[in-house]
């Protein structure tokens, strides 16, 4: 009886929601299935040449450095985000924004800033055998162009993604279940894992997803540390061997990977469904950590802030001290302008998208549409390269087509409309970063009891005012988090924009790349360090809000 | 929150037109990086009043794009750092000629296309560094010279990625066969000092610190780290190091090329045609040698400072559309080697 009133009353809006959310995953989908399309290219005796060779490497390597970010990411995320969350500790305070800073520096910058200290020929190892008067070979030191090394960078710039969803989780967390845990005798540690933590899991597995996925797309520091995974595999087969086939086939073994991460992700959520059970929200329980305990907690959270982000910020400074002189000049504050408007504007549309998308899905609960949003998320692990020569093709043939078309009927030409213009660059960001505003949003939506929407639409309320008027503001912080994210990848984002950008038109990170990548890495430094400042004001506000955002507080 | 979205499209609106069309001016697509190319885009404007508009990527992926955009494309000009990306955009067929006799005049056979598709604009040697307190330079010769057993575990080359590398071994395929590359390139493996990581100046830096006796690399790159502070870790390394031409008494070292080719759809071709003839000039010729630490293309420039002191050389005379002919070849080899 009810439902049937709802249904009938639904506005017009509501009744387009479907076809409009399958309609925009399809367009976002496209760049994707245009690469997929390749599939159907021969690809000669390339493939075989690559199965023969590489393709072992390209396949232990990738689940490697996978498995490897995955722990790297959890421990240092979690852990962080418990002890800012729910202990009391000297120094707490600082730690809540600082330990989001390693997010502003791209991992491409902080991997060529640690081979410039410790490298062999480095100043580290340098002062080492000056000392010692070892030599080549004398001495055991950890290579910082490996694997292993690539673990460590990545882990250290995509923790915060963990950090940031886990703590908003914890800090969303009703005080009765964890007082009822503590009744029922769990112990601070037992209490921790039994209960917070299950219920922080859906936060958790996404914000993992989020780095792995992060993890596959990278190109800048596994090509540099000369790690053959399927990112750097795929420009190989694409622009070294120029066979796009055999390339679209690696990269489809990459959207495997991404496929299986993203039913994982699922599976972990559909086991169990956490809602918080009661709405009462009073000041959380802290532990108050002392002495040796205090010192430990500190010590776990300055060792992702101090590797994260000190010493390759101390680095990138002592550089610019030395070449911001030449570096700073009248273009670069155009640079800075145009990185933070680019950034904002995508953040806002794809935080507007994802409400969009996530919350139909919560209240149309299909099929298609869940399907439709699991389609789109998957960009974000493809590179930003592939995304953008996605991007190209169907863009370009519009042109085109159109152009031919005015031509012949009208004798005028349209020329390219879309492709080169700022259009097609934020149209690859939304498809790169959409996953990111989703994952955000949703992982915010499903903390909310269903109960609450029935409750309010029993009142009469329709969808939209309850989107506006109850669930925006329970999950403040997840939508600022979905907005923070996006525009801190979109201000690092690097291959994307250098293809489809504009005539004239430079970023901080386009600018950063050139140089560094020219091995002129001193003189990278100034746009490296702005991106990271830049980047800084919005997490400090974030942290503010998600401090501020909890119920009852 | 309206009045953000309405200043956003402003923004977007100016951005995206602002480079329209205009009376006189010519569009690049460059791979030479942005502070290599444009203070002479700057200075050909000046000297012209021809506006210059300038967008900076990869070879491969400005290539793409052209080829996408078809006979829409804003291009008038592609710049590439190496002569396989040019033999790729000739391929793709998205150049015309260059019609040029001041250009034809200045710029030798071998490093322009016959049908002068693409020119060539500097040129980039690919030579042997040695440490002189390990290595007597009498044991050198040449590149096929590395594959010898008294150099096992004391080489740094960089990865099979790497354009210049490719090249490098798609011109031995050109000089001694498929085969012999093969044998060639197992060998070099061998003698690699550590599986290859990073650029070709953390090559020269390893040498120096003594990971290895030798490097490959290229000689601006060399330059460059020369031409910075004295007690920078960089300068102290290239002093450690001597530059070795190789292959003098047979084809000569090898050499690679920035080049460029003039758009199919230019619509601005007299405008292109005379940036072209402002990057051959001896003005912008020396630019290069003095800025960058590259060779000129043309004869009447004379190196001069740092490059005149490593001495002349004699340089591999191979027609270079030969090196992107071979380059899928080049690599299937490295592969097949487990040149990573």
């Amino acid at each position: 009886m009810i439902n049937s009133k709802i249904r009938f009353s639904a506005s017009l809006f509501e009744r387009l929601w479907q076809p409009g959310i399958l309609l925009t995953a399809f367009v976002f989908s496209i760049p994707v299935l245009t690469i997929a399309s390749f599939l159907f290219l021969p690809t000669g005796d390339i493939w075989q040449h690559l199965v023969d060779t590489v393709l072992a490497d390209y396949l232990l390597n990738s689940v490697l450095l996978m498995i490897g970010v995955a722990l790297g990411t959890f421990s240092m995320g979690v852990t962080c985000a418990w002890l800012t969350s729910l202990c009391e500790f000297p120094g707490k305070k600082l730690f809540i924004w600082t330990l989001l800073l390693p997010l502003a520096m791209p991992a491409y910058i902080i991997a060529y800033t640690y081979t410039g200290m410790f490298d062999f020929a480095g100043p580290v190892q340098t002062q080492i055998r000056d000392w010692t008067g070892w030599g080549y070979g004398d001495y055991y030191f950890p290579e910082v162009r490996s694997l292993g090394g690539a673990i460590v960078m990545l882990s250290l710039v995509l923790y915060p993604y963990v950090y940031l969803l886990a703590r908003a989780a914890f800090l969303e967390q009703s005080v009765c279940v964890i007082e009822v845990s503590r009744t029922l005798g769990c112990n601070v540690w037992t209490s921790f894992y039994r209960v917070a933590l299950p219920l922080a899991r859906p936060a958790i597995v996404a914000g993992m997803s989020l780095a792995l996925m992060e993890t596959l797309a990278d190109y800048g520091t596994v090509s540099y540390f000369g790690i053959g995974v399927f990112t750097t595999g795929i420009f190989r087969t694409w622009f070294g061997l120029g066979d796009s086939g055999a390339a679209a086939k690696l990269a489809a073994i990459l959207l495997l990977f991404v496929f299986t991460l993203v039913v994982v992700e699922r599976w972990s959520r559909q086991r169990a469904q956490y809602h918080h059970t009661t709405n009462r929200y009073s000041k959380l329980p802290v532990y108050r950590l002392t002495g040796a305990r205090a010192l430990i907690a500190c010590i776990a959270c300055l060792m992702p802030l101090l590797f994260g982000f000190l010493l390759p910020a101390f680095q990138l400074s002592l550089w610019a001290i030395d070449t911001y002189a030449v570096m700073i000049d009248s273009s670069f504050y155009k640079l800075v302008l145009h990185t933070v408007l680019l950034g904002l504007s995508t953040a806002v549309l794809a935080v507007m998208l994802a409400l969009f998308m996530a919350y139909g899905k919560r209240v149309l609960a299909s099929k298609l549409v869940f399907a439709s949003i699991r389609v789109v998320a998957i960009g974000y692990a493809v590179p930003g390269t592939i995304i953008a020569v996605g991007v190209i093709i169907p863009l370009t043939w519009f042109d085109n087509t159109l152009d031919s078309y005015m031509r012949e009927q009208f004798d005028i030409s349209t020329g390219l409309l879309l492709s080169g213009t700022l259009f097609a660059v934020m149209f690859a960001y939304l498809v790169r970063f959409l996953a990111v505003s989703i994952q955000s949003v949703e992982s915010g939506l499903v903390k909310i009891k269903p109960s609450m929407d029935e409750a309010a639409r029993s009142l009469g309320r329709k969808p939209t005012d309850i989107l506006f008027n109850v669930h925006l503001p329970l999950m403040k912080g997840s939508v600022l988090t979905a907005l923070l994210i996006v525009f801190v990848d979109v201000m690092k984002e690097l291959p994307a924009t250098l293809i489809l950008r504009p005539f004239n038109f430079n970023t901080l990170a386009v600018r950063a790349f050139e140089l560094a990548s020219d091995e002129r890495l001193a003189d990278s430094s100034s746009a490296a360090l702005m991106i990271v400042v830049v980047g800084l004001l919005p997490v400090i506000l974030l942290s503010k809000s998600i401090a501020s955002s909890r119920a009852g507080s | 929150m309206y009045k953000i979205f309405q200043q956003i499209g402003v923004f977007l609106f100016v951005i995206s037109f602002s480079a329209g069309t205009m009376a006189a001016e010519v569009n690049i697509y460059s791979a030479r990086k942005e502070k290599l190319i444009k203070p002479l885009l700057d200075q050909f404007s000046a000297q012209t009043g021809i506006k210059t508009n300038l967008i900076t990527a990869s070879a491969d992926k400005l290539l793409t794009r052209m080829v996408n955009e078809g006979r829409n494309t804003p291009a008038d000009i592609l710049i590439t750092v190496d002569a396989g990306r040019l033999y790729r955009a000739v391929q793709a067929d998205i150049f015309q000629p260059i019609k040029s006799r001041k250009i034809e005049q200045i710029v030798p056979a071998h490093l322009r296309h016959p049908n002068m598709l693409w020119i060539g604009l500097s040129q980039r040697a690919r030579v042997i560094f040695y440490a002189p307190d390990r290595v007597n330079p009498e044991q050198l010769s040449s590149y096929e010279n590395l594959a010898q057993e008294q150099w096992h575990k004391r080489i740094c080359i960089r990865g099979s990625g790497n354009i210049y590398n490719q090249s490098l071994v798609a011109s031995m395929i050109v000089a001694n066969g498929e085969q012999a590359t093969q044998d060639w390139a197992e060998a070099l493996v061998n003698n690699m000092a550590r599986p290859p990581k990073g650029g070709d100046r953390d090559q020269i830096k390893a040498a120096a610190a003594g990971q290895c006796d030798i490097a490959v690399a290229n000689t601006y790159y060399y330059g460059k780290m020369l031409e910075a502070k004295k007690d920078s870790a960089q300068y102290r390394a290239a002093k450690k190091m001597a530059l070795f031409w190789p292959n003098q008494d047979g084809r000569g070292a090898h050499v690679n090329i920035s080049g460029a080719g003039i758009s199919k759809y230019s619509r601005n071709r007299e405008n292109a045609i005379k940036l072209l003839e402002f990057l051959v000039s001896p003005e912008a010729q020396d630019w290069y040698a003095r800025v960058n630490y590259e060779y000129p293309v043309n004869a009447e420039v004379k190196p001069s400072g740092l490059l005149a002191s490593w001495g002349s050389f004699k340089a591999d005379g191979l027609n270079l559309s030969k090196l992107g002919e071979l380059n899928a070849e080049a690599l299937k080899t490295m592969d097949r080697a487990g040149w990573k």
